[in-house]
C-alpha cells in the first residue's frame, strides 16, 4: 500500500466541505458498482432471464409443449426463430420457458444455502469451542459428499414422475442441491466471522454488556456478509448449471416441465445434422450462468477496497 | 487519602497451548502471572511494559473481556468475577474501555451516531429514547467533534477523530473507571497531544479514574499519577510517577528508562545507556526465579531460584513497591520540573479542546 | 549523572560510536553523494491526483546522517521509494525532478542499470521486517542471495559471507541460525537481518524507513546503536525516515522536516531543537511529552494534516498555523535561508525563531 492511500484519507472530512455527506460502505460499494460496465451487462441479462421466468408470455406466444412433428428438426425460420427440435417443439419458446426452472432453482437453492450455511457458520465461528467442533464436523461430513454425485443419488432415490406437480419437482432439486451446497457457505461464513470477531468494535460491544444476539445481529453479521454474498451470487450460476446437469441426466425436471438441461439432452442425438437444436439452449444456459458469475465478480470488486 | 476504587489481587491468566494430533494442552502461555494493585479514585495509574509483558491482557481482564485463570478484581466493593447476567451488565456501566486501533475499534458499517448511541440502546434506562440523539450530540461535542457529523461513517474520519469517537462511546454511560489500552499509540505525533489533552480534560470534568496502558514511557509519565512497570506477566515496580521515573529501583525499569530517546540532542553524550543482553524470553517458558534474571546486569545466584516479592523497598528518599532482591535506586534521567514555567507562547492555544473549531475552512 | 559501574554494561551513546570508528578496518567510498533535485511525485487515484511530493531537494554526504522527519501524509516514505525506484508507476508518476547519485540521474536511467545501483550502492531497510523478508527461505539464503546475484559468488562462499554479516549485526549463534526461517526470529532480530542484507554489498547510501517504529524501546535502542556503528564504520550516508523526534535527536546530524510533500525546514540537529524556525516544527516540539520533564503542558497542533488531493493554497500549513496571516493563504513560502546554515519555508520565521 503506497503512501497515496494514507495521503488521501488524511482528511476525509474536507472532501465534502459544507455538506453533511454520509457515505456508508454500502453506498461506496454502490458507487463503484455503478461504474463497472460488467455490472450493467450482467444486470441486463439477469433482468431478461427473470422476466422470462416470470412472464414468458412477454417473449413468446407459442406453447413450449406443442409438438408439430411434421416440422421437426426445422432450421431457424420466420415461424420458429430458433427452429424446432426432433419432436417438433419450438426451440425458442422452450428456451424462454426453460428460464423459469433455472431461475427458480438458482434463487431458492441460494437462499436455502445462505440460510442454513450462514446459521451454521455463525454458530461455529461465534461461539467456538464445542459448538465449533460439532458444527464443523457435520459440515465436513456433508462437504465430503461429492456434489453432483450426491445430487444424482438424491434425485434417483426420490424420482419424479410425469404426474409430479411442478412445484414438487423444483423443490426436490432445490433440496438436493441445498443439502450438498450449504457446507461451503458455512465454512465461508465461519471464517468470515472468525475474522470479524477479534475486532475491537466487537470487544467494545461486549464491554458494554451487549447480549450475544445483539452482537451477532448488529456487529458480526453485517461485517461478515460480504464474502458470503459474493460467493452466493457466483454459486447461483453454478446451481443453474447443476440443475441443467441433473435434468440432462433425466433426474431433474421431467416432462411437462421445460428445462434447458432436458433440451440439451434431447439435442445430443441429432447433433451432427442439426446442431441448432443444441446451440440455442446451450447458449441460454451459458449466458445465464455467466451473468451471475459476472455479477458476483462485480460485487466482489466493489466491496474489496484493495482492488480499486 | 483517596479510597481504592478498584483492587486487583493476584490476577493470573494462562492461555493453553494446544499441540499434537489430539490437540492436548502441551503448555501454557503465562500472559499475566500474579498481578496485584489498587486504583484510587480520581487518579491515573499508568501501566507500562514492552511487548509480551501482559499489559493488554491485564486490561482485558479488568474489563472481564477475558475470564481469569485465578485472582479477583473488587470494583467499588463488588467482586467482579462473581457477578452474572444483569448484575454484571449493570457493573459494566461503571468501567469502560478505549481501544488502541482507531481503525478496528469502530464498526465500519454503523454511523457515528449509532456507535456512540449504542451504550444507550443496551442500557436503555440511562437515557430515554427521545433524548438519545441529543445525548449523542452532546458527547460528540464534549470530545471535540462536530455534532452535525452524527450521520457520518467511521471511514470519513481521521485516526485522531476516530479515537475521539471511541472515547465518546467510552464515557457515554458516565463510568467511574476508564481503561485506556494504548489510546494514542496508533496516532500521528501531532494528533497524540490533542487526544492526551482531551483525556486529561475529561478526567477533570467527569471525575474519572484512568488505567492508562501504554508502551510510550514519555506519554505515561505525562498523564499518570502512579505507574506500574510490567515484565513477562508480573509487576516489576509500582509507585508514584516521581518515584518510578526519578528513582527507579528495579533494574528493568532502569534499563527501560535508559533506552527511551529524549528529543534533546544535547543529552547525547550525557545519558547513559544500559544495554540488556539477549532477547525477551517467551511467556510460554518464563525463566525460573526472577523472570528478569536472564537479562539482568545485577543477577546473582539467588535470582535464579527465589521469586522476588513486590514489596516496599527503600529508594533513597522514601520507599515504593519493587520486585527485585537487590533493588537500589539509580538516577537514569535528570528530571526537570517545568510546571512553573509559563506555557510556551507564540500563538498556540494552551489546549485545543475543540479540534473542529480550530479547523479553518479551506 | 551517576557514574557507570564497569560491571553493568552501560556506556554513553557517544562512547559507543567512537569505539566503532576506532576499530574500523573499512575503507570508505570517495566523493559519491546523493542529490535530490526539485523532485515531484504524484499519485493518480480515484479521488483525484494526490500530490505526494512537491519540490523536494536535499543532498546527502558521506558519513552523514540526514533525518527526514514527518508524519503520515508528509511524503517522507514516498521520497525514499522514489530514490530507490520502487514506486508503483502507475498510480505514481514523477512529472519532474532528478535524483542524482555520483552525478548520474537515477530516474532517467534504464531499469537494468538502476537495478545495479539498488543494493550495491543505495540500499534500504524497511519498517516491517516480517513482511519484507521472504517467509519460505532461510535467512542465510536470503542474505547470501545478495552476493550470488550481484557479485556472482558461489553458494558456499556467499553463505560464509552471510554468516559473517549476521555476526556483525550481533545475531547470537549466527552459524547455527543461518538456516533458520524469518518467523523463528524475534522482531529485533529480523530487523538486524534486514540490516545485514542492506549492508551486505557495502552500499554508499543506506535509507532506513521507520526502522524501529514497530519495535520495543529497548530493542529500538539496540538497533539504532547498530545502525550508527555501521554507518561510522563504513562512512555510509544514512537517511533516517521517521516521525520520532526522540530518535532523531539521538542520531541525526541534519534534519529535513517535511509537511504535505515539501521540506518546510532544514537545519542542523542542535539548532532545530533549540530554536525551530517553522511553526510546524515548533508545534511538534511543543506537543510531545518528554521523559525527563514533569508538569508539562502539551500544546497540540489543532486541525488535521491536509488531504493531498486538495492541498490548501498558499502555505499548506496555514489552516493550522497560529502565525498565519493573509499572505499565507495566497503566497506559498519558498525555502529560504533564515539564519546561516538554516532554511525554513515560512513568511514569519523570524517571529517563530524568537518565540
Amino acid at each position: 500500500m503506497t503512501d497515496a492511500t494514507l495521503a488521501v484519507s488524511a482528511d476525509p472530512t474536507a472532501t465534502h466541505a459544507g455538506e453533511d455527506a454520509s457515505r456508508s460502505l454500502a453506498s461506496d460499494a454502490w458507487r463503484h458498482l455503478r461504474r463497472n460496465p460488467l455490472f450493467w451487462i450482467s444486470v441486463v441479462m439477469i433482468v431478461a432471464f427473470v422476466l422470462m421466468a416470470l412472464v414468458p408470455q412477454l417473449f413468446t406466444s407459442t406453447d413450449p409443449n406443442e409438438a408439430i412433428l411434421r416440422q421437426a428438426r426445422e432450421r431457424p425460420n420466420a415461424d420458429a426463430w430458433f427452429g424446432r427440435d426432433i419432436q417438433g417443439y419450438d426451440i425458442y419458446s422452450r428456451c424462454i420457458y426453460g428460464a423459469r426452472a433455472s431461475i427458480l432453482v438458482g434463487v431458492f437453492t441460494t437462499l436455502a444455502t445462505v440460510l442454513i450455511g450462514g446459521f451454521a457458520g455463525i454458530m461455529a465461528g461465534f461461539y467456538g469451542g464445542i459448538s465449533d467442533s460439532v458444527v464443523s464436523r457435520i459440515t465436513d461430513i456433508f462437504f465430503a459428499i461429492p456434489f453432483l454425485l450426491g445430487a444424482i443419488l438424491f434425485m434417483a432415490t426420490f424420482p419424479n414422475t410425469v404426474n409430479s406437480p411442478y412445484a414438487v419437482v423444483v423443490l426436490k432439486v432445490v433440496l438436493a442441491l441445498a443439502i450438498l451446497g450449504w457446507p461451503s457457505i458455512a465454512r465461508l461464513m465461519r471464517s468470515s466471522v472468525l475474522q470479524v470477531k477479534p475486532n475491537d468494535y466487537v470487544q467494545a460491544a461486549r464491554a458494554l454488556g451487549a447480549t450475544p444476539l445483539r452482537i451477532i445481529r448488529s456487529h458480526v453479521l453485517p461485517n461478515s456478509m460480504a464474502p458470503v454474498i459474493v460467493v452466493s451470487t457466483i454459486n447461483l450460476g453454478a446451481y443453474i448449471a447443476a440443475e441443467a446437469t441433473l435434468s440432462f441426466l433425466g433426474l431433474g425436471l421431467v416432462y411437462p416441465a421445460v428445462s434447458w438441461g432436458v433440451m440439451i439432452s434431447d439435442a445430443i442425438v441429432a447433433l451432427r445434422t442439426t446442431p441448432h437444436i443444441l446451440f440455442f439452449p446451450s447458449l441460454f444456459l451459458s449466458l445465464a450462468v455467466l451473468a451471475f458469475i459476472m455479477l458476483g465478480d462485480a460485487v466482489r470488486d466493489a466491496y474489496d477496497p484493495k482492488t480499486r | 487519602m483517596a479510597e481504592a476504587i478498584l483492587t486487583a489481587t493476584d490476577l493470573v491468566k494462562y492461555y493453553p497451548i494446544k499441540g499434537g494430533v489430539l490437540r492436548r494442552t502441551v503448555g501454557q502461555v503465562k500472559a499475566v502471572d500474579g498481578v496485584s494493585f489498587e486504583l484510587y479514585k480520581g487518579e491515573t495509574l499508568g501501566i507500562v511494559g514492552e511487548s509480551g509483558c501482559g499489559k493488554s491482557t491485564l486490561g482485558r481482564l479488568l474489563m472481564r473481556l477475558e475470564e481469569p485463570t485465578s485472582g479477583s478484581v473488587v470494583f467499588d466493593g463488588i467482586d467482579m468475577y462473581k457477578q452474572r447476567g444483569k448484575a454484571m451488565r449493570k457493573l459494566r456501566r461503571d468501567i469502560q474501555i478505549v481501544f488502541q486501533d482507531p481503525y478496528t475499534s469502530l464498526n465500519p458499517r454503523k454511523t457515528v451516531g449509532d456507535i456512540v448511541g449504542e451504550p444507550f440502546d443496551i442500557h436503555s434506562d440511562v437515557v430515554p429514547k427521545q433524548g438519545r440523539r441529543r445525548a449523542v450530540q452532546d458527547l460528540l461535542d464534549k470530545v471535540g467533534l462536530n455534532p452535525e457529523h452524527i450521520n457520518r461513517y467511521p471511514h470519513q474520519f481521521s485516526g485522531g477523530q476516530r479515537q475521539r469517537i471511541g472515547i465518546a462511546r467510552g464515557i457515554a454511560l458516565n463510568p467511574k473507571v476508564l481503561i485506556c489500552d494504548e489510546p494514542v499509540s496508533a496516532l500521528d505525533v501531532s494528533v497524540q497531544a490533542q487526544v492526551v489533552n482531551l483525556m486529561e480534560r475529561l478526567q477533570d470534568e467527569l471525575g474519572l479514574s484512568y488505567i492508562f496502558i501504554a508502551h510510550d514511557l514519555s506519554v505515561v509519565r505525562h498523564i499518570s499519577d502512579r505507574v506500574g512497570v510490567m515484565y513477562l506477566g508480573k509487576m516489576a515496580e509500582l509507585g508514584d510517577e516521581d518515584q518510578v521515573y526519578s528513582r527507579p529501583t528495579h533494574p528493568y525499569t532502569q534499563a527501560l528508562l535508559s533506552a527511551v530517546p529524549v528529543p534533546d540532542p544535547t543529552l547525547r553524550e550525557k545519558r547513559e545507556q544500559i544495554v540488556l543482553k539477549g532477547d525477551v524470553p517467551s511467556p510460554a517458558n518464563p525463566p525460573s526465579g526472577c523472570r528478569f534474571h536472564t537479562r539482568c546486569f545485577k543477577a546473582q545466584d539467588k535470582c535464579k531460584v527465589d521469586v522476588p516479592e513486590l514489596i516496599l523497598r527503600p529508594d533513597g528518599v522514601d520507599q515504593h513497591l519493587s520486585a527485585c532482591h537487590f533493588a537500589a535506586p539509580r538516577e537514569i534521567i535528570e528530571t526537570i520540573d517545568v510546571s512553573e514555567i509559563d506555557a510556551p507562547t507564540g500563538g498556540w492555544a494552551a489546549e485545543t479542546a475543540s479540534e473542529w473549531a480550530a479547523e479553518k475552512p479551506s | 549523572m551517576t557514574t557507570t559501574a564497569p560491571s553493568d554494561a552501560a556506556t554513553t551513546r557517544g562512547e559507543a560510536r567512537r569505539q566503532a570508528t576506532a576499530s574500523s578496518a573499512y575503507k570508505p567510498k570517495d566523493g559519491c553523494l546523493l542529490e535530490v533535485d526539485d523532485l515531484f511525485v504524484e499519485f493518480h487515484t480515484e479521488d483525484g491526483v494526490a500530490k505526494a511530493i512537491n519540490g523536494v531537494s536535499f543532498n546527502l554526504y558521506q558519513g552523514e546522517t540526514l533525518a527526514i522527519l514527518g508524519e503520515s501524509g508528509s511524503g517522507k516514505s514516498v521520497t525514499a521509494q522514489a530514490i530507490m525506484g520502487i514506486l508503483d508507476m502507475p498510480p505514481a508518476r514523477i512529472p519532474s525532478g532528478q535524483v542524482r547519485y555520483c552525478g548520474q540521474d537515477l530516474l532517467t536511467m534504464p531499469e537494468e542499470q538502476r537495478r545495479k545501483t539498488r543494493g550495491p550502492e543505495i540500499s534500504m531497510v524497511f519498517q516491517d521486517a516480517l513482511s519484507s523478508l521472504n517467509p519460505v527461505f532461510p535467512v542465510g539464503w536470503q542474505i547470501a542471495e545478495m552476493f550470488r546475484q550481484h557479485r556472482g559468488m558461489n553458494k558456499s562462499d556467499a553463505l560464509e559471507r552471510a554468516v559473517k554479516l549476521m555476526q556483525r549485526v550481533q545475531i547470537p549463534a549466527a552459524k547455527e541460525r543461518v538456516k533458520a526461517y524469518p518467523h523463528q526470529f524475534s522482531g529485533g532480530m529480523r530487523q538486524r537481518i534486514m540490516i545485514a542484507m542492506a549492508i551486505a554489498l557495502d552500499p554508499a547510501v543506506l535509507i532506513a524507513d521507520e526502522p524501529t517504529t514497530a519495535l520495543d524501546v529497548t530493542v529500538q535502542a539496540q538497533i539504532m546503536a547498530l545502525l550508527q556503528e555501521l554507518q561510522e564504520e563504513r562512512q555510509m550516508g544514512l537517511i533516517l525516515i521517521t516521525h520520532d523526534l526522540g530518535v532523531v535527536a539521538d542520531v541525526a546530524d541534519k534534519i529535513a522536516v517535511m509537511y504535505a510533500g515539501r521540506i518546510v525546514e532544514r537545519a542542523d540537529v542542535y539548532d532545530l531543537y533549540r530554536q525551530p524556525a517553522h511553526p510546524y516544527t515548533k508545534g511538534l516540539l511543543e506537543s510531545i511529552p518528554r521523559l525527563d520533564q514533569k508538569g508539562q503542558t502539551l500544546t497540540a497542533i489543532g486541525g488535521l494534516p491536509p488531504n493531498l488531493t486538495r492541498i490548501p493554497p498558499g502555505c499548506a500549513f496555514n489552516p493550522r498555523c497560529p502565525y498565519a496571516q493573509d499572505i499565507c493563504t495566497k503566497d506559498r513560502p519558498e525555502l529560504r535561508e533564515v539564519l546561516p546554515g538554516r532554511q525554513a519555508a515560512c513568511h514569519f520565521s523570524e517571529e517563530v525563531l524568537h518565540g
